[in-house]
C-alpha cells in the first residue's frame, strides 16, 4: 500500500517534449513510472520517449485513461497549465515548476480546489511510491521500500531524511515533497490523514522550515488525530528574521513563522522533534522500537 | 523586491489612491526648487532608503522655511541612517523626498498582503497608526481588523465597510474610505505585490484621507511581467554580494558567524546552517548553489564566500540525486584551481556514486580538503577547523 500513487497510476507529462521534461519523464519511467503519454500544444500525433503527444490534455486523458500530470511548463504558464489539467478531469497535478508568480497560482489553485483536483506544488520535488511509481525529479533509488512515511518542504532535505531512514535500516512508503512556495497544494494536514489510514506506513517522518503556518497547523491534526509516531526537523533555526531563505515562502515575516514556535507547536503534540537534521533516522529508529 | 516611498506614491497616485504632493531630489539645490514647486509654506524632508522605522533615525524632518530645506536636505544627503530595520551600519541616504505638510486629524494603518492560511490577499486596518503594525499585533491584537479578499470576485464594498466600521469612522467618511481601499487593492493586484504598508494612512481636517507614508514590495517571480516595477529597482539598496550570487544562479544570504557553507537546495542549506549551530558553530552564510553545483558555480561559491573576511573554514554539503558525486567532486578540485582558497573546506559529499567521490578527494593529496562521511560528522570538522583545532 501507498498513498495516492502506485504502480497501476497512469501519468501524462506536461511539457512532454521539453528539456526538463525528457530528461526526467525518461528517468520516471526506468523507474517503472507508467507514463502514458503527454501534452506538448502543437506536437499532437507526434510520438515522443515511445509515447505519444496530444495538443490538449483533454485529448491526452480521452485517449489514455490519465489520472495524473506532471507538470514541467515554463513558470509564467504553470497556472494556465494546471488549470488545463483540471478542466479536462484530471485527479493529481503534480506542479515541479520552480518560479510560478504567486498571483497566478492563486487563481490556478482555487479552480484545481473547484473543480477537485489535487495538487502538488509548485517548485518541489514531486511525490514518489517507492520502488513502484515516481512522479517528480528526486533520485529514486535512495528511496526502499518500507513503511515510513515523509511529507517535506525541501527537495533535498527530502533525500537526506530518506538516505538516513534507509541507513537505520527502514524504507519509506511514500514521500512527497510537497514545495516551499507561499501557496502550495497538498499540505501536512491532508497527507497525515492519508498516511495514517495507510496501514503500511507505521510512522511519518515531516520536514518543514520557516515561514508560515501549516506546521502549526498540522502539530494541532496530529494532536488531535495521527496515532502512529511521527518524527520532524524544522529548518531555518539560525535563519534571520526578514530574509527570504532560497524558497519564496521561507521567510520569518513580523516575527512569526519561526522554527522555534514551529517546534514548540510540534513538540506539544507529542512529536519527536529534531534539532539537528543529522539526526533523523536515529529518532526514527527510536520511535520504531517503541 | 522593494521599491523607495517617492516610487510607490508614483503608483499610488497612476491608480487615484491619495497622497499628498511631492518631488524626489538628489542635491539641497533640488530640495529647494522642489520646495518652491509644491509652494506653501512646510515641507517634510524624507530620507529615502529601504528601510522602516526612518523616522526614529532622524531621517525624516519638517522645514517651515525653503532655507530650512535646504539645510535639512544637505544633513540628511550623505548620513548613514541607522534604523531597527538596517543593522547597526545603517544605510547611506542618496536621496530625499520633500513633500507638503498635510494636516493631520487622527492617524491610521492600512496595509495589504498575501495571507498563506486563506490563500488570497488580506486587507488590514488599524486605529494605532504610526506605530510598529508587528507589536501593535504582539500587544492588542483586537485593534487590527483584517478582511480577506476573493481575488476571483476582487473587492466588493462590503470589505470596506468592514474595515471602516471597525476603524470607528463616523458615516459621511465610510464612502470616501471605501474608495481609498478599493484603489488599493487595485495597486496591489494590477503589479503583483507582495506586500503594502501606508503607516500612517491619515485623515485630514477637511475628511479626506491621504498615504502619507507608502511601502511596496513585490513578488519576485512576476517580476518578468512587471517591467515598470523593475525600473524602480534600486540595486544599491541590495546586498552586492547577493545581487553577484543571483547573477550566477546562487542563492547567497551573508550571516555573522565564521564557518561558511555552500549546499545543494535551500531546505538542506538552512539544515546544514542548523547542524553547524547545533554542533557549536556559527554559520557565516546561507547559500544554495541550486541542482547544478559544476566547477564554475562551485568556484563562483567559493568566492563569494571568502569576500567575508571571518570566514575560517567552509563546509560544502552536497546531496548528489540527479548530479553524481563523483562529477561534483571533481568540480570542487577544479574549483580550487579557479579561485585561491586558503581556508580548511570539509567535504560532504552523499547519494550517487558518493564513495568514488570520496576516493577522488583522497586521492587528490589537497592538504585543505577534508572528506566527511556524513551530516553530522561534516558540521564537527567544521566547526573544529574554524575554531583552529
Amino acid at each position: 500500500m501507498s498513498i495516492l500513487v502506485n504502480k497501476d497510476t497512469k501519468v501524462i507529462v506536461q511539457g512532454f517534449t521539453g528539456k526538463e521534461g525528457t530528461f526526467h519523464a525518461e528517468q520516471c519511467m526506468a523507474y517503472g513510472t507508467k507514463i502514458v503519454g503527454g501534452v506538448t500544444p502543437g506536437k499532437g500525433g507526434q510520438e515522443h520517449l515511445g509515447q505519444p503527444v496530444f495538443n490538449t490534455v483533454d485529448e491526452a486523458v480521452r485517449a489514455t485513461g490519465a489520472t495524473v500530470s506532471m507538470i514541467f511548463v515554463p513558470p509564467a504558464f504553470v497556472s494556465d497549465a494546471v488549470m488545463e489539467a483540471a478542466d479536462a478531469g484530471i485527479e493529481l497535478a503534480v506542479i515541479i515548476t520552480e518560479g510560478a508568480p504567486v498571483k497566478d497560482m492563486m487563481y490556478a489553485k482555487a479552480y484545481a480546489v473547484k473543480k477537485n483536483m489535487k495538487t502538488i506544488g509548485p517548485n518541489c520535488p514531486g511525490i514518489i511510491t517507492a520502488e513502484e511509481c515516481k512522479i517528480g525529479i528526486m533520485p529514486g533509488f535512495i528511496f526502499k521500500k518500507g513503511n515510513v512515511g515523509l511529507i517535506s518542504k525541501s527537495g533535498t532535505l527530502t533525500y537526506e531524511s530518506a538516505n538516513q531512514v534507509v541507513n537505520e535500516g527502514f524504507g519509506i512508503t511514500t514521500a512527497v515533497g510537497i514545495g516551499g512556495d507561499p501557496i502550495i497544494g497538498l499540505s501536512y494536514k491532508q497527507l497525515l490523514p492519508m498516511f495514517e489510514a495507510d496501514p503500511e506506513t507505521h510512522a511519518i517522518v515531516m520536514i518543514g522550515e520557516i515561514g508560515g503556518d501549516l506546521e502549526i497547523q498540522a502539530a494541532a491534526y496530529i494532536k488531535e488525530h495521527i496515532t502512529k509516531p511521527v518524527v520532524a526537523f524544522i529548518a531555518g533555526q539560525t535563519a534571520p528574521a526578514g530574509k527570504r531563505m532560497g524558497h519564496a515562502g521561507a521567510i520569518i515575516s513580523g516575527g512569526s513563522g519561526t522554527a522555534a514556535e514551529k517546534m514548540a507547536a510540534l513538540e506539544d503534540a507529542g512529536v519527536r522533534v529534531v534539532v539537528s537534521p543529522a539526526d533523523i533516522g536515529k529518532a526514527l529508529a527510536e520511535v520504531m522500537k517503541k | 523586491m522593494n521599491i523607495h516611498e517617492y516610487q510607490a506614491k508614483e503608483l499610488f497616485k497612476k491608480y487615484n489612491v491619495p497622497t499628498p504632493r511631492g518631488h524626489i531630489a538628489f542635491t539641497p539645490d533640488e530640495a529647494v526648487k522642489a520646495a518652491q514647486e509644491l509652494g506653501g509654506n512646510i515641507w517634510v524632508v524624507k530620507a529615502q532608503i529601504h528601510a522602516g522605522g526612518r523616522g526614529l533615525g532622524g531621517g525624516v524632518k519638517l522645514a517651515r522655511s525653503t532655507s530650512e530645506v535646504r539645510a535639512l536636505a544637505a544633513e540628511i544627503l550623505g548620513m548613514q541612517l541607522v534604523t531597527h530595520q538596517t543593522g547597526p551600519e545603517g544605510k547611506l541616504v542618496q536621496k530625499v523626498y520633500i513633500e507638503e505638510g498635510a494636516d493631520i486629524k487622527k492617524e491610521y494603518y492600512l496595509g495589504m498582503l498575501l495571507d498563506r492560511a486563506s490563500e488570497m490577499p488580506i486587507m488590514m486596518a488599524s486605529t494605532e497608526g504610526g506605530m510598529a503594525i508587528e507589536d501593535v499585533a504582539h500587544n492588542t491584537p483586537e485593534k487590527i481588523i483584517k478582511v480577506a479578499i476573493d481575488p476571483l470576485t476582487g473587492f466588493q464594498s462590503f470589505h470596506g465597510r468592514k474595515l471602516a466600521f471597525g476603524l470607528g469612522l463616523p458615516v459621511e467618511e465610510i464612502n470616501t474610505f471605501i474608495k481609498f481601499a478599493s484603489a488599493l487593492y487595485k495597486v496591489y493586484m494590477d503589479h503583483d505585490a507582495e506586500m503594502i504598508e501606508i503607516n500612517p494612512l491619515i485623515k485630514t481636517g477637511d475628511g479626506k484621507f491621504l498615504a502619507l507614508d507608502a511601502k511596496m514590495g513585490f513578488d519576485n517571480n512576476a517580476l518578468y511581467r512587471q517591467s515598470q516595477v523593475n525600473e524602480m529597482r534600486d540595486l544599491s539598496e541590495e546586498e552586492p554580494t547577493e545581487i553577484e550570487a543571483g547573477k550566477y544562479g546562487l542563492s547567497y544570504i551573508k550571516l555573522d558567524g565564521d564557518v561558511g557553507c555552500m549546499v545543494n537546495g535551500a531546505g538542506l542549506a538552512m539544515g546544514t546552517m542548523d547542524t553547524i549551530n547545533y554542533e557549536g558553530g556559527k554559520p557565516a552564510n546561507f547559500l544554495d548553489v541550486g541542482g547544478g553545483a559544476n566547477a564554475e558555480t562551485v568556484a563562483k561559491g567559493f568566492e563569494i564566500i571568502l569576500k567575508d573576511p571571518n570566514v575560517k573554514a567552509i563546509f560544502v554539503n552536497i546531496f548528489g540525486g540527479i548530479v553524481r558525486c563523483d562529477r561534483v567532486a571533481n568540480g570542487i578540485l577544479e574549483a580550487t584551481k579557479l579561485t585561491k582558497v586558503d581556508v580548511p573546506v570539509i567535504v560532504r559529499l552523499d547519494g550517487t556514486n558518493a564513495k568514488e567521490a570520496a576516493d577522488i578527494l583522497n586521492n587528490a593529496g589537497i592538504s585543505n580538503i577534508i572528506a566527511a562521511t556524513d551530516l553530522a560528522d561534516g558540521a564537527r570538522k567544521a566547526v573544529a577547523a574554524a575554531k583552529g583545532e
